[in-house]
């Protein structure tokens, strides 16, 4: 970033930012970015003010900088808590609220219900699926991935009412459509569309 | 909403009873003295405003007394500056106090909790000194139950409580006022925070006395827990004279309905949640299409209605329902509502005479261009980020910026959360918005320049105070040099309050403003590369300002000790986060504030006055 006053000496040299890396200027050197407390942090810009002839280019290749950009600073943007708090609240009662569907399979004698959020894609719910039934089924559920070799197929209602066949769709479509799951009989399930 | 709070204003200032070090009597005045200290008296008494009132004072010894006699509200802008008791011997008659306490800078987490700012012992002195106190309005106090308590016990004619942005009391406290201020005309609780625990909380609101109150005005948006909804409506319909009914989070739109039903000359109303939650279950009142219908027509009979916010957990359906009063707005805040451009829009059509406007940036610079094309006699805009991080998105931006400024040309005061700010904009703002007062833009990615041009914000600043010839307090972001500060030293002559962050270059940024800022009373800086040189070119001035506040600068010890040796009447805190035993020489917070009263003997440990 230029700044083209030329009353000021080493001005480009000795300009300290804290700011986020240049989103729009490639060019802009790299913030200095000392880690940890706020003290370290005075320590560092010390070293860099005019008085020195520290240069800034030296610091382009610091890996360190995207983390500082990171780092949230205390009462910064300054918005009142009164207001952030606002927010967070109703953010946590939706978050802290889950996404808890029912989980029934072909045969079991009872259900299970699990916690969609806490899945980060189909695999990890697949082997959860897997773990919570395993004492049900005699082989693995696998329902997921073509319907050769599997007893069973993992399906689910959207929102719609409508029976579907877990994995066709983006992860984050699915959760915010499911209303539970059951874990289908292959016998059952010949009327499926098959996954592509 | 702060639009009555003109009085509140960080911009209006004055030395109150402080500034000026006078002894409160002496020899009684011979006879003929006396008379003509009557009729001025007589005369004085007519003198409202607080600077005219000091002005006067000044004059002799005559008038000063005569000016203590008859001064009805009393405006303390710094609870530390004079002593209580000081005060109150100045000042007899006094039947109105405001009473400022932490800086604002408290706000943002950066005060220690315990730092001071306590009510007790004013709320003590003016027990004894003011039996006849009817209004009081504090600001950034801390308040402890016990005092409301007091305070409630010591003044028979109490009618109005203003608390904003103050902290230590809870619902118990507020049950103890309603109770027994049998006069009280209005409570405003403003973003405060209670210390209410849930299993703790006192019913309040049962607590007004049984018959007709004289309530103009109830606030309590901030207030976290339910209050008792049978015995709000019970006291909304047992109060004729309320204007102003300001309800929490907690009320749905259901019992707003009720409320507005028993109340349909309300001119302000704090809709609560204007959603239909639980709450609504909870109450087992019949749910169904008809609701906003019926909504719709309750909002027309509030024919009064000036003022709308609250909007906590609107659903957006209930929207519509507020149409009908729309036309003779002047005040709306949707700054909790997280609305859409397309939501907005077809209510801010019909708001022609919308002057104060609080808005989240979920409506993006389309909602705003909305809001140009419609609020022609706008003076406020506030636009606050809904999510307050750097790396947020940013849903508004120089576009914006520049579309208000072309509609709204009477535009007083903004405040404006963005992420993406151009010279260009600012620039057009400064040509196009004359009659700016408060300018203040932030710009969230710390030290972030024109995202154009890739410069750094200079330019654009310089403009707003040099083309903005009314310009009081300016709040500056984004990446500065110190051209910016130098151009606001040379111009801004009228501002009286700044605040800095993340700014400037060298020391002599700050030498420019405190050098050429003739009028600046506030100055707040925080993260910025202003060392100990600076300092001084500020004694000349530091006796006519309130405070300044230099935070995470490059201040030492030794620095902020060479300006508290110079200038015996300023009080210069040190405030320490924790025992910080490997450099005892750098100042992390400095607080410095001229003071009648010498170093206050409540400061907790952690700070250190030089």
């Amino acid at each position: 970033m230029e700044v083209s006053v030329s009353d000021f000496d080493n001005l480009k040299a000795t300009e300290l930012r804290l700011g986020l890396p240049g989103i729009d200027a490639p060019e802009k050197p790299a913030p200095v970015s000392p880690r940890g407390s706020k003290r370290a942090l005075l320590k560092a810009n010390e070293e860099c003010w005019p008085g020195t002839s520290k240069s800034l280019e030296a610091d382009t290749s610091n890996q360190e900088a995207q983390p500082m950009a990171k780092a949230q600073v205390i009462g910064w943007p300054p918005i009142r808590s009164y207001r952030k708090n606002s927010f967070k609240a109703r953010k946590a009662e939706v978050e802290a609220a889950g996404l808890f569907v029912k989980v029934s399979m072909d045969g079991a004698p009872y259900l299970r219900k699990i916690d969609l959020k806490v899945y980060k894609g189909y695999k990890e719910l697949r082997e959860a699926l897997d773990n919570m039934f395993r004492c049900f089924s005699t082989g693995e559920l696998s329902g997921m991935e073509g319907c050769n070799g599997s007893e069973y197929a993992i399906t689910y209602e959207d929102k719609d009412g409508d029976w579907m066949l877990v994995g066709d769709v983006p992860w984050e479509m699915f959760i915010s459509s499911c209303k539970r799951l059951r874990i289908m009989r292959r016998s059952e399930a010949t009327g499926m569309p098959s996954s592509p | 909403m702060r639009e009555e709070r003109s009085d509140m204003s960080e911009d209006e200032d004055g030395g109150g009873g402080s500034a000026k070090s006078r002894g409160g009597g002496g020899a009684p005045p011979p006879f003929s003295d006396q008379v003509l200290e009557i009729v001025l008296e007589n005369v004085l008494q007519f003198l409202s405003s607080r600077r005219d009132r000091n002005a006067a004072s000044l004059v002799c010894r005559s008038w000063y007394r005569a000016e203590a006699q008859t001064r009805r509200e009393l405006f303390i802008g710094n609870c530390y500056a004079v002593s209580p008791r000081r005060a109150t011997e100045r000042f007899r008659r006094i039947r109105a106090v405001v009473l400022k306490g932490k800086p604002r800078f408290a706000d943002f987490g950066l005060v220690p909790i315990n730092w001071g700012a306590h009510f007790h012992p004013w709320v003590s002195a003016m027990a004894a000194a003011y039996p006849w106190l009817e209004k009081l309005c504090l600001k950034r106090m801390s308040v402890a139950d016990g005092d409301l308590s007091l305070l409630a016990h010591s003044f028979p004619n109490f009618r109005e409580l203003s608390l904003i942005c103050c902290e230590g009391f809870s619902t118990a406290g507020l049950a103890v006022i309603a109770e027994k201020c049998r006069h009280l005309r209005v409570l405003d609780l403003i973003e405060d925070y209670l210390e209410d625990d849930e299993d703790e909380m006192v019913d309040w609101i049962s607590r007004f006395p049984e018959t007709t109150t004289c309530l103009e005005s109830l606030g309590f948006d901030c207030v976290g827990g339910a209050v008792n909804f049978e015995a709000l409506e019970a006291l909304v319909t047992r109060s004729p004279a309320l204007r102003r009914l300001r309800v929490n989070h907690h009320v749905s739109v259901e019992q707003l309905h009720r409320l507005m039903a028993r109340a349909p000359q309300l001119t302000h109303l704090g809709t609560g949640s204007f959603g239909s939650a639980a709450a609504a279950a909870a109450a087992a009142i019949p749910q169904g299409g008809n609701n906003v219908v019926d909504l719709v027509s309750t909002f027309a009979a509030s024919k009064s209605l000036v003022c709308l916010s609250g909007f906590r957990d609107m659903a957006p359906q209930y929207l519509p329902a507020i149409y009908p009063v729309c036309a003779s707005l002047t005040s709306l805040n949707f700054s909790f509502a997280e609305i859409s451009a397309e939501e907005l829009i077809p209510v801010i059509r019909h708001c022609h005479s919308l002057q104060i406007f609080w808005v989240l940036d979920t409506v993006r610079d389309e909602g705003l261009q909305a809001v140009a094309a419609t609020c022609k006699d706008l003076r406020e805009l506030r636009v606050f980020p809904l999510d307050a991080t750097e790396d947020s998105e940013g849903s508004v931006s120089d576009v914006g910026l520049i579309a208000i400024s072309e509609g709204c040309r009477k535009l007083r005061s903004i405040l404006y959360f963005c992420q993406q700010m151009t010279n260009v904009a600012v620039v057009t703002m400064s040509k196009n918005c004359q009659d700016l007062v408060v300018f203040r833009l932030c710009i969230m990615g710390r030290r972030r320049p024109d995202h154009v041009t890739g410069e750094p914000m200079d330019e654009g600043f310089g403009a707003i105070v040099m083309n903005c010839k009314k310009l009081r307090r300016l709040a500056v972001s984004g990446l500065l040099t110190d051209k910016a500060f130098a151009y606001i030293g040379k111009y801004g002559k009228l501002v009286r309050t700044l605040s800095v962050a993340f700014a400037g270059n060298t020391d002599l940024a700050l030498m420019y403003v405190l050098e050429g800022c003739t009028k600046l009373q506030k100055l707040e800086i925080r993260d910025s590369p202003f060392g100990d040189s600076a300092l001084p070119a500020g004694l000349h001035h530091y006796y006519n300002m309130r405070f300044l506040w230099m935070s995470s600068c490059k201040l030492s010890v030794r620095g902020c000790m060479e300006v508290a040796q110079r200038l015996p009447h300023l009080v210069v805190e040190v405030i320490r986060e924790r025992d910080e035993d490997d450099d005892h020489e750098a100042v992390e917070k400095l607080y410095m504030y001229r003071s009648l009263a010498g170093p206050r003997n409540d400061a907790p440990p952690f700070v250190e006055i030089l």
